[in-house]
């Protein structure tokens, strides 16, 4: 690795395991301790290895550093406590010999971060906290990344943080793996936190690539985590680590090289990565035990096909009902246009219309692109109407180019 | 919106015996059915599907085989949607595959009471 780069990246990977580490030990009343601890390690590396070079292994350094801060930090605590604090309180006694040392072991470390996902994503804190304190505690991003792919800026970034933070200590959420009977339930609100974080990568509208990459690789990273505790390794994490190994299979693809988007029916399959659509398929085996039948399943079973190249009326039927049975566990324009374009294909585009025009998503664009799709080859005015429809309701360049090419290709 | 519930009745015992493929047709339909339904978000449940058999309890405790001796079509299922109004409920229904085999479809209203 080049040297400039290794401290950025050393910053990402080793950040998230300090900082999930302190807090669990200190506890979220001092979450703002622990961060300064995991900053001050990461700032005193930049300095130091300027001068004298980078050490032999940086992370056990870094290790190293971090463990002293805290250590200085409990045993001043600790002092106050015991010596500054009246001498004569029975609380003083009852302390013998306190433990400073931070355990920094690969299983302590992964233990640490696993509770503090499900301490993140407790359904006590708001969505939008939850995607933030993922993304700075359990990913290791800046303040100015965060910033970046919620297209805003850091002050208000530093604000949602500072709520999202208040509120767990309010709420005095435990950093713990709930105990078995509450498990699914919470397990059920991560895998909400890591899908979010996903589209918000995946679909996001940030300019980004690289970031918005980022993104989806900590989602497909903190599930995989889940999956490799024995603990958590339940059927809907494996379905959702398999629906976003199957979306991550079209990333090359998705993009042109001049970062316009490249829709479905175009793309280059021979992009498409055969090593996570691979994977994506070893997952969703792995998901299909048990009797739970979540979205996240039903949406991997459609990635998958959506994996399948070309037209054949299996494809299509498949898709049809696994979005019929989607929309009865929880309906979503998305899905419902989805379904409706599906319909179109396994049975016929006539059908599709009439079943369109039920739908009445008058406000939403893709409504309106699906319109235009439906008529066309049938009523090539009446699509066209339907796109400058669309296109009027796009908000974004990259939607109104996409339009914009479908009204050129009615000619 | 209000909701309502839909009973599907049809003649069982008349059914044609139907070959694999009639039967997985028949399935599809159902699927796309209610599918569409939900697609315009307007599902509550999808309800189930009954057994064709069934025991009635009398007044005078008395238990027969149901539902009603005297009507040969029965119950084969039920479902929840939401509509604006009955019109718009019976719009819904009129979609229902048991309809083209000759059953009915009864839609009532839920008391919000």
């Amino acid at each position: 690795m080049q040297e400039p780069a290794l401290i950025p990246h050393l910053f990402r990977t080793e950040y998230r395991k300090v900082i999930a580490v302190l807090c669990k030990r200190f506890g979220f009343d001092q979450i703002e301790i622990a961060e300064d601890i995991a900053s001050d390690t990461f700032l005193s590396a930049a300095l130091n290895w300027g001068i004298q070079g980078i050490p032999e292994n940086p992370v056990a350094w870094l290790y190293t550093v971090a463990k002293n801060k805290a250590k200085n930090y409990l045993q001043r605590k600790a002092t106050f406590t015991n010596k500054v604090l009246p001498e004569s309180s029975m609380q003083a006694n009852t302390i013998t010999q306190p433990d400073y040392e931070i355990d920094l072991s690969p299983q302590n470390i992964n233990d640490s971060q696993l509770q503090m996902m499900f301490a993140i994503c407790h359904p006590a804190i708001p969505p939008e906290a939850q995607i933030g304190l993922s993304l700075r505690i359990l990913c290791g991003f800046g303040i100015e990344e965060i910033a970046d792919a919620f297209l805003t800026n850091k002050e208000t970034i530093n604000k949602r943080l500072f709520r999202a933070k208040e509120k767990l200590r309010e709420e005095k959420i435990p950093i713990e793996i709930p105990a078995p009977e509450a498990l699914d339930n919470r397990l059920a609100s991560v895998l909400t936190t890591i899908y979010l974080l996903f589209s918000e990568g995946y679909y996001s509208i940030s300019n980004n690539k690289v970031l918005r990459k980022e993104l989806c690789m900590e989602a497909m990273r903190l599930c995989y985590m889940l999956v490799e505790n024995k603990h958590t390794n339940k059927p809907p994490v494996n379905a959702l680590l398999s629906l976003m190994c199957f979306h991550a299979s079209r990333f090359a693809a998705r993009i042109d090289k001049n970062g316009e988007y490249v829709l479905y029916d175009d793309q280059d399959t021979s992009l498409w990565d055969p090593d996570l659509i691979s994977k994506g398929a070893y997952y969703l085996h792995l998901s299909a035990s048990g009797d739970q039948l979540t979205k996240y399943h039903l949406e991997a079973a459609i990635a998958y096909w959506n994996t399948q190249k070309g037209d054949t009326p299996e494809k299509w039927e498949n898709i049809l009902q696994l979005y019929n049975r989607l929309l009865q566990i929880e309906y979503s324009p998305m899905a419902a246009l989805n379904r409706t374009f599906a319909l179109s294909k396994a049975n016929s585009k006539q059908e599709a219309i009439i079943e369109a025009e039920k739908l009445q998503l008058s406000n939403n664009h893709f409504y309106f692109t699906l319109l235009g799709e439906l008529y066309t080859g049938i009523d090539n005015r009446k699509a066209k109407q339907h796109f400058e429809k669309a296109l009027h309701l796009a908000k974004t360049i990259t939607d109104k180019q996409t339009i914009q090419k479908k009204i050129n290709r009615l000619g | 919106m209000k909701e309502f519930l839909l009973v599907y009745r049809a003649d069982y015992s008349f059914m044609p015996d139907r070959t694999p493929e009639e039967m997985q047709a028949m399935m599809k339909r159902w699927m796309d059915w209610i599918g569409g339904i939900a697609a315009q978000n307007k599902l509550v449940s999808r309800g189930n599907r009954l057994e064709s058999s069934g025991k009635v309890i009398r007044s005078d405790s008395t238990v027969t085989n149901g539902p009603y001796a005297e009507i040969k079509e029965s119950i084969g299922g039920y479902s929840v949607v939401k509509a604006e109004s009955y019109d718009a409920a019976i719009e819904l229904a009129k979609g229902c595959p048991v309809l083209s085999i000759g059953g009915n479809v009864e839609v009532r209203e839920i008391s919000q009471m």
